[in-house]
Parts: structure tokens; sequence; C-alpha cells
């Protein structure tokens, strides 16, 4: 786990998802749809990470924030008429912010299954009302008709999603130096421990709920820029960003690559979405089987995610290793 | 771990991507999971009987590959992004099924941008075949059916009380029910709009029942759901207080009809198709699915569809001797007529790229010990979709 007292400075492993994202969009063109919605997800699994990972706050609602942004970048293009990318980043990163800070504010008071059961009610209550509110959000039709502008008047968003790639990838890179910048700081540190003790980051005098509210709000904010990104790359929102099922799907591919760790939230989306993708073409009919199969192996021989698994695996071996090189050293 | 994945994935797309030059690529998206996820069989199944039947009247050389995706029911984002993949990693030349609305009105702009010729196989909104120019529908509209049915019903009773899906369609039979049954002299006594998914159906049909209206006009998505609304119809008493239950054939699909049981007798709905039709087309189909697929098995109207809709394919890559052309192939559908398919003559609007056919009443009775939609008479033929043929007007 990384934390305060870890070496802060950027390794060189670290920059291996940025070269292989880059090598992805030269080498495989054809998928850069399915790559700009790993990005997305990426973005929201790291969002998910930061209050689930670090500062452990269990919450089954994370998609509310997803799709009020997604929400809010669509209607501000289909009710107000403005179609400027950045504005309509900006727009739906403020309402899932605020909306963030407001139940935030609230729910954070209470823990473990209280917790767990209000951030389920507050996503099906947003379900509820985007189903309703037919004349703003389409209802179950979804929200057709989002226009979107060329990026800086250039870079039009086309149909091989070549914008929608490197549209996403300067978006997660920004996530992930603001959560990197986070999680090494004293703020960081706070976090981790308030999860691992929470009475003893009172005792200490630390202002445990304050500190929560602050990382929920952050969280829901890059949440709701993930939707939003989801919304400008397809130009549509369906009310399935909405619910139960993005919020399950989210957190099981932040299980999937590892909870609280940077690249946890790298690896599961991956992963899950490549798989998915896989199987859903060799078996239309089956393929949720398939990714059924896939958690099932993770939870019982890698509870730690896939990153858990490398970790013990390395550990294990540098152990072997110490193991047979003090061997020698006494055999001499 | 990333990186092999992706090399991974590379080398099966190139693998794939081998394929012989003579090939029309027909990307074909139904639902298999979801609400609904057991209806796409019956299209895929259509499509597949059609192309074994008929394989030897294409052009020789000419192979059909069918590319099969999964869109997890009403689902318009994934729809969308397999639409975008289909044509841009596959290079479909055509697309093709669609069961829910809203996702065909997410995948009608990647139509337009791509010109890849869409063929709508299910989804019954009227509007969306003004979407894109490279939509042609072979299937139905809600208007085609509900229409004419509030006309029959509006000279039986003198109130109605409609209960429809709260989504496109739902809107669209409301509307078209509605209208017409005012026009006839009826009087609707409430219309209530339930959510798409599972909603608690005593609630909404204890109301009714309160109501009192002479008849009760349901649309919902055809399959589970429909035998769900005929379970608590029954159970609640709504047939014996004197209330009539009618609807478009969605609420009776031939293949729900041994689930919902004996009370589904006597509904009376509106339709373009049924497996008890009794046409000589309709009978070769309904046997060569039964010997294809099993004696228990029988085609819905979705099948009808997917058959039809795989004629008018098979006709463009013939006219075209297999090298399909987005406009041309157009051009070649909306001039298409099917003088033998299942559920009678239809043909294609040229000026709306919509389906005309004729529509039947039907009642619901015993043929034989088993349930069937028994067509009463033919109630409207040749029928055009009524609400594009208002907007002219207008």
């Amino acid at each position: 786990m990384s934390g305060y007292s870890a070496d802060t400075r950027i390794r060189w492993t670290e920059w291996l998802p940025w070269v292989a994202a880059g090598a992805f969009f030269f080498l495989l063109p054809e998928y850069l749809s399915l790559g700009a919605r790993i990005l997305i997800f990426i973005l929201f699994a790291l969002s998910l990470d930061l209050i689930l990972g670090y500062a452990g706050i269990i919450t089954l609602g994370h998609s509310a924030f997803f799709g009020l942004g997604a929400y809010t970048a669509g209607i501000v293009s289909t009710q107000l008429a403005i179609n400027e990318p950045f504005v309509q980043l900006a727009a739906a990163a403020a309402v899932a912010a605020l909306l963030g800070v407001a139940t935030g504010a609230v729910i954070l008071r209470t823990r473990a299954l209280t917790l767990l059961m209000l951030t389920l009610a507050i996503t099906a209550i947003l379900l509820e009302v985007a189903n309703k509110a037919t004349w703003l959000t389409g209802g179950a039709d979804g929200l057709s008709g989002v226009k979107v502008d060329p990026i800086l008047g250039f870079f039009r968003f086309d149909l091989y999603g070549r914008t929608a790639f490197l549209y996403c990838l300067i978006a997660l890179f920004l996530g992930w130096w603001v959560v990197r910048r986070l999680i090494y700081s004293p703020f960081g540190a706070m976090l981790t421990g308030i999860r691992e003790n929470t009475t003893r980051m009172h005792a200490i005098g630390a202002p445990v709920y304050w500190r929560l509210v602050l990382v929920y709000t952050i969280s829901a904010t890059m949440a709701g820029i993930a939707g939003a990104l989801l919304t400008q790359t397809n130009q549509f929102v369906g009310l399935n960003v909405l619910g139960l099922e993005p919020s399950g799907d989210i957190l099981v591919m932040l299980i999937l690559g590892g909870v609280g760790r940077l690249y946890g939230a790298f690896i599961g989306p991956v992963v899950y979405l490549i798989a998915q993708d896989y199987l859903a073409k060799q078996y239309p009919e089956y393929w949720y089987f398939g990714i059924g199969t896939l958690l099932i192996a993770v939870v019982l021989f890698a509870p730690g995610g896939i990153l858990g698994m490398v970790d013990k695996l390395r550990d294990k071996w540098l152990s072997l290793y110490k193991q047979k090189s003090s061997a020698r050293a006494s055999a001499r | 771990m990333r990186l092999t994945k992706i090399v991974a994935l590379a080398a099966f797309a190139l693998v794939s991507a081998a394929a012989s030059a003579q090939t029309v690529k027909i990307g074909f998206i139904t639902s298999y999971s979801g609400l609904n996820g057991n209806l796409g069989p019956y299209m895929e199944r259509a499509v597949r009987l059609y192309i074994k039947q008929h394989q030897k009247e294409l052009p020789p050389g000419v192979k059909i590959e069918l590319i099969i995706r999964d869109d997890t029911g009403p689902n318009p984002d994934k729809a969308r992004q397999l639409a975008q993949e289909l044509v841009v990693r596959d290079k479909v030349d055509l697309l093709a099924g669609v069961i829910f609305t809203p996702n065909a009105m997410s995948m009608a702009p990647i139509a337009t941008e791509a010109k890849v010729p869409f063929v709508i196989m299910n989804a019954g909104t009227s509007v969306i075949t003004t979407r894109s120019p490279y939509i042609a529908r072979v299937s139905f509209t809600l208007w085609q059916s509900s229409y004419p049915l509030g006309q029959w019903a509006a000279k039986k009773y003198k109130t109605a009380y409609t209960l429809v899906s709260d989504f496109g369609p739902g809107h669209d039979a409301e509307t078209a029910f509605m209208q017409a049954f005012k026009e006839g002299g009826g009087n609707i006594v409430a219309s209530v709009r339930v959510p798409l998914q599972n909603p608690d159906w005593a609630a909404y049909l204890q109301r009714v029942k309160d109501a009192k209206p002479d008849t009760l006009f349901v649309f919902i998505p055809a399959g589970k759901t429909a035998t769900a609304v005929m379970k608590n119809f029954s159970e609640l008493g709504l047939g014996q207080a004197g209330i009539k239950l009618i609807g478009p054939g969605d609420i009776t699909t031939d293949e729900e009809l041994p689930n919902m049981g004996d009370v589904a007798l006597g509904v009376t709905t509106m339709f373009h198709y049924s497996a008890a039709g009794d046409r000589p087309a309709n009978k070769a189909f309904v046997a060569a699915w039964k010997k294809e697929y099993g004696a228990n098995e029988t085609p819905n109207f979705l099948s009808a569809a997917s058959w039809d809709g795989t004629a008018m394919i098979f006709e463009a890559i013939r006219q075209q001797k297999g090298k399909i052309d987005p406009d041309k192939t157009m051009a070649i559908f909306k001039s298409w007529k099917f003088a033998n398919s299942p559920r009678g003559p239809i043909s294609i609007d040229p000026e709306t790229r919509d389906i005309v056919q004729n529509e039947y009443l039907r009642e619901v009775r015993k043929v034989g010990g088993q349930l069937a939609n028994v067509e009463l008479e033919t109630f409207a033929a040749a029928v055009k979709d009524p609400w594009k043929e208002q907007q002219k007007k207008k």
C-alpha cells in the first residue's frame, strides 16, 4: 500500500500505462472507441478508489455522480444549446460536486451498513427522477440530440473515436495526477488513518468528518467528469448510467484490479472491459457466464485483486531469493 | 498485463479480418440478456433459417456473414457502442435487428454518418425511420395496430382506460389508440404510463378495476412482462368485473401464450402477424421452423419480421451481385415488395421507408387444445403508418 511515508517521486513503472495508451492509439485504431470507454471507466474507478480504497467509505451508489455528470453535460447541450465541450465538462463537474457535498454532509455522519443503504437510496432516487422527467432527460428512451462542438474548434468527435480517445486520455492523466498528489499528501495520510482507525484519528484531533466530506466531494466531482466524458464521446445519455448496475460494475472492476492501490483502478477496468468485449463477441448468448467465472476466480484466488496477486507472487519470489542467497552466504 | 491482452486482441483481429472478398457482412444487434433477453433467439433463428433455405439463390461466390451482438435489453448506450464497433472494426455492409426503440434511436446517427443501411426488424416507434435516411423498417409501428384498434373499440365500447409502458412505443400506442377511440365517439377514463422495467402491476390494475371502464387498452413490450400483466389481470378479477382486455399483439405474443394459460382466452388484439395465420406462406414458415428447431417451438412476430427483413436484404444482394452500395441498397429497399410474407403481402413505402402491411383482428382461442391468436378478419389492408400520414397532411 502506498502511504505518506513512501517515496513520492514518480517511478519509471508509473509511466508504463501512459506509454501503453500511446501505443494503443497508434497500433489499434479500430479499437479506439473501446479504448476511450476504458479510459472513462478508469477515471470513474479512480474516483471510487479515492473514497473506498483510501478513506474507507463503503458505497454502492457512486453511479449517482457519474450519471448526474452524464446527464448534466447532455442537458446543457439539449436545453441550453451550449455545445462547447469544456463548458459542458465544467457544468457536469460543478453539479456533481454540489450533489457530493450536499449528500456527503448528510450521509457521512453514518457508517457501515447505514451508509451503504443511504448511498444506494440516493442513486435510486436520481434514477427515478431521470426516468420520470421525460421532458428533461428523455426518460427510458434516453437523451438524444446531444451536440458537442469540435475541441478547441479543430478536433471533431469522429466515428473512429480518435478525438474521443485523446480527449479522455488527457482528462484521465489530469485526474491521475490530482489523485496521486492527494494520496501522497498529509491529507492522504489522514484518510488512510481514518480508514484504519477512526477513533484514534479523533483522539489525535483530526477533523474526521470534514475530511471525509472533502474527499467525498472531490471523488464526486471526478465521477461527474467521467460521466460527462461518456456523454460527449457517445453524444447520447441512456437511463442505464444511473442505478445499481454501473455502481456494481465499477465496484467489481476496482475489486478486480485491487482496492486501495492507485493502479488497481487502472488494471481493473482494462481487464474487465476487454474481457467483456471479447466474451460478448465470442459468445453473444452466454457471455455473462464468462464474466461470472472471472469474478469467482479472482475472489477465490486473488482476494487483493490482480495487483494483490502480483504483489504476493513478487514477495514469495523475493523471500525465496533471500533464503537462497542467505543459504549460500552461510554455506560459504 | 495490459500489453499482452492488447497484443492478443490485435492478433485475433488480424485473423478474423482475413475473410473472403465476396462476403456480405451483416451486423445483427438484438437482446440475449436483460429485459426480454429471451426474444433475441427468435430473431436470430429466423435470419439463420432464411439464409439456410435461400443460400442457393445468392449470386455465385457470394456468402453472408452474420455478426451477432447482444445489446443487453433497452440499453441505448450499449447499442450505440456495438453499432459503432461493427462499422469501424468489422466493417459491416448492413446493420440489422434491434428489439427496443431507444436502441434504434441511438444507432441512427451511426447509420447516417457511416452510410450503412440499417434494417429494423422490431423497434416500432413511428419516428425512428425519420432519424436516418439509411433506415428501412420491416417490422411494424405501434400506430399501425393501435389506431385501427381504437376505431374498432369505439364501435363496441363507450369507455376505455389506457395503460402503457413509459417509453417511445408506449407513448405512440397510447396516442394512436386515444385519438382513434375519441374520433369514434368513445370516452377515455384515464391514461396511465408505467415504468418500463419491472413495475408492480397489481397496484396499477387495482386502480383500473376501481375506475370500471368497459375496456382496458394495454401496451407493454412483448414477452414475459405481458404474462405478468395477464396473471395480475385475472387474479384481481378484472375480467369478472366486466372489463375487456385489448391491445396490440404484443400482449399475447405467440410464444408466451402457453405460459399465460387460459387467462388469455378471449383477449382481443390487433396485429400484423399470428403464428396461427392460415396463409400458405405462414404454414410453410411455421412448418420449417418446427422442423429446424423442434415441434414445441413456435415463431412469433419478431421471427416473421426478421425473416422478411432477411428476404429484403437477399433481394438487395442479388440485384447488386454481392457488392453492397449503401445508396443503391436503399433504393432497392424502397421499391421492395414481398407477396409471400408469412404475414400476407407487404411492401416498403418508398416515401417513408416504413413497412406497409395488413392488420388483422384476432382473438385468443383454443385450437386443438393449444391457445392461439386466431385471425378473425383482415381489419385493414395495406396499412401505412398512420402517424406519418397525419404528419404529411400537417
